[in-house]
């Protein structure tokens, strides 16, 4: 046990784990490619090679270079190696699921209402400002997004109910 | 003759005040990406290329390639006042500006950095301008065999000369490929891998990957390092660069070598962050003052952005004369030809002499314009550093997702930017290259197609390749690029490492 505590106190997944786990992810990205160029087919037809012949060799290039992989981090990688602590893993989730919650929401309030207040969430949640910075700026940026985008180079960007209502 | 009568009328071109304006702009955004975290090169250009849409090609391609030299500049600004590279070609500036920084030197090592991002760029511009048309005429006579080696020659040298696992590096690369295949098949006009959804029928756009990847991938990255910005001060005078630049000749030596090395790594694929590590490495062992490197040496600053500059311009040589991008910015670029209706490749040299030579004149005349708007506006780009992560961030997350929107005006492609943006934050992780997988998602189709169109006209068989002088010595060059380390590291390693290599 003496070895392990020489690693301190960060405690989080091991980066072999994480390697495998990616590699394995990938094995069956290899195979769900390989399925798909058998449905279209892969051998040679009337034009030449069918739609499927080149993806399906990619598929096992990805099976065989992931399993070296797999391979190469289950026996040879250091075992104590962190992939990241939870502390810095938490920080990474708590940038990913507002940003998830953001993608999805995009489409139902259009991206100018998602932005302000996703960037209002930033600024109160990890920089603790004050409501009047976190809200001139929340505003400030989407409105020059729409100035920009909408008015300058009229590329439209998508509006949700409130749009509608300002009738921009 | 023809080259420079040609390059003057490019000049013509560029001299016009509305894309004067436009390079100046785009100087400015591309020094913002480059100083930003999480902006980078590639996809800063990625989430401004929509704004080019309404612009005629060649004003695109100056205000494009012009933010792509403010983001190589932008780098430097960030490594040597805060010794946090904005950019990965910036890590080895680190080594010895952010000491010379804190030595108070940081002017200095500014002056030598961007001076020398000049030198370095001026020279592959020099080198593009000879070589560039000379290697799209011959280019021209390519038939589908000749297409396929050169691009099997580019992915042969991301596998050899890459610094990640070799495996690694495949794997990324065949699930760039596989994804690039998705959605209409361009040969036979068949579906594939969409698996019923609707969403995956046009495929996957590689701008939605550099977006997520690069952009989403590195704030996430940033997050978990916690990053708090102590800068030093930033003050150029007209004085400490004059003085800078009388020193600066005595390295003519490192400066023409890493130029050289910088141009090789830019045009075999290899990239500015290669090319700025090894000219320092280089400089470190040839100079006399090498065992004063890292402790805030000028040289050290001058030989890897020489190096990085000099290979993030020679990246456009390939994608200019033969469709091939050098790195993610180029192939960005080259996107952005493909969307305003141009096709890459030797024929661009033929057909749209105005364009390609408006970009070349607009190379020399940005790299100098952006030479002095960044001497005087440091001060300027180091306050934008002192704004805190948690204003940053968010601003880059909506810059992105209006980015990935505007491709193809489709809220799904924001929901996979995000996928793309996970998926890099992993692979960076776990030391998977992630420029060879953008650069497969974009080249893929093209690379397909010249392999089926080589083996239809050869019945199948792989012979083809080998047929004529031409097209076997490109894929020798390939295998060699392929087997590179183990040419490198001796016999006895290479006897054991084919055995390995043999098995897949």
């Amino acid at each position: 046990m003496t070895d392990i505590r020489s690693y301190s106190d960060r405690r989080g997944p091991a980066q072999r784990r994480v390697e495998i786990g990616v590699a394995l992810l990938m094995i069956l990205f290899g195979l769900v490619v390989i399925f798909g160029s058998i449905q279209v087919g892969i051998g040679w037809g009337a034009e030449g090679p069918k739609s499927g012949f080149f993806p399906f060799y990619l598929g096992i290039l990805i099976i065989v270079t992931s399993i070296t992989n797999l391979v190469r981090a289950a026996i040879e990688a250091d075992r104590q190696a962190l992939f990241a602590d939870w502390t810095q893993l938490a920080q990474v989730t708590s940038v990913i699921i507002p940003t998830a919650i953001y993608v999805l929401v995009v489409p139902w309030l259009g991206i100018y209402v998602s932005s302000i207040i996703l960037i209002a969430f930033f600024m109160k949640w990890f920089g603790r400002y004050g409501w009047g910075l976190t809200l001139g700026i929340a505003i400030a940026v989407p409105a020059i997004t729409y100035v920009l985008f909408e008015m300058w180079f009229l590329i439209p960007l998508p509006k949700g109910p409130i749009e509608d209502l300002l009738g921009l | 003759m023809e080259e420079v009568v040609n390059l003057f009328h490019g000049f013509a071109v560029v001299i016009q005040p509305f894309n004067i304006l436009l390079m100046v702009v785009g100087i400015l955004l591309g020094v913002i990406i480059g100083v930003l975290p999480g902006l980078g090169g590639a996809n800063g250009v990625a989430i401004l290329l929509p704004l080019t849409f309404s612009m005629t090609p060649t004003s695109a391609i100056i205000m494009l390639s012009c933010i792509y030299w403010g983001a190589l500049f932008g780098g430097a600004i960030t490594s040597v006042l805060f010794n946090i590279p904005g950019e990965p070609w910036s890590v080895a500036t680190t080594f010895d500006g952010h000491p010379m920084a804190q030595k108070g030197r940081a002017g200095e090592a500014l002056t030598a950095a961007f001076t020398s991002s000049f030198v370095g760029a001026l020279f592959a511009v020099i080198v593009i301008t000879l070589v560039a048309p000379l290697v799209a005429r011959f280019a021209l006579q390519f038939g589908p065999p000749e297409k396929f080696s050169v691009y099997f020659l580019a992915f042969c040298s991301f596998i050899g000369m890459g610094k990640e696992p070799p495996f690694k590096t495949i794997a990324a690369m065949m699930i760039g490929f596989a994804l690039a295949a998705v959605g209409l098949d361009n040969v036979t006009g068949q579906l594939r891998l969409t698996f019923g959804f609707p969403e995956l029928l046009s495929g996957f756009d590689f701008l939605i990957a550099v977006i997520g990847l690069f952009g989403i991938g590195e704030i996430l990255l940033t997050m978990e390092e916690g990053l708090s910005f102590k800068g030093k001060a930033a003050g150029i005078n007209p004085k400490v660069v004059l003085q800078t630049w009388a020193e600066l000749p005595r390295y003519w030596m490192t400066s023409l070598r890493s130029c050289v090395i910088g141009c090789w790594m830019g045009i075999s694929p290899a990239g500015a962050t290669p090319a700025s590590f090894m000219s320092y490495g280089i400089a470190k062992r040839l100079s006399k003052n090498g065992h004063r490197f890292g402790a805030g040496e000028i040289e050290g600053v001058v030989a890897p952005e020489t190096a990085a500059h000099a290979a993030g311009t020679s990246a456009l040589l390939p994608m200019l004369s033969l469709g091939v991008p050098g790195s993610p910015t180029a192939a960005v670029l080259l996107g952005g030809l493909l969307i305003w209706g141009l096709q890459p490749g030797p024929l661009l040299f033929v057909e749209q002499k105005d364009f390609v030579w408006g970009l070349i004149a607009s190379m020399y005349l940005g790299n100098v314009v952006g030479l002095i708007l960044v001497l005087t506006t440091v001060p300027l780009f180091a306050a934008i550093l002192r704004v805190p992560f948690s204003i940053i961030a968010p601003i880059i997350l909506v810059l992105c997702a209006i980015g990935a929107f505007t491709v193809h005006n489709s809220t799904f492609d924001v929901v996979l930017m995000l996928v793309f943006g996970v998926l890099g934050y992993l692979l960076k992780k776990c030391s998977y290259p992630l420029a060879p997988m953008v650069l497969a998602i974009v080249l893929g189709d093209k690379a397909e197609e010249a392999f089926r169109q080589s083996l239809l006209a050869s019945q199948g068989s792989l012979d083809v390749f080998w047929s004529n002088g031409l097209v076997g010595t490109i894929m020798a060059l390939g295998v060699v690029a392929l087997f590179w380390p183990l040419v490198q590291n001796g016999w006895t390693w290479l006897r054991a490492g084919s055995a390995r290599q043999a098995s897949t």
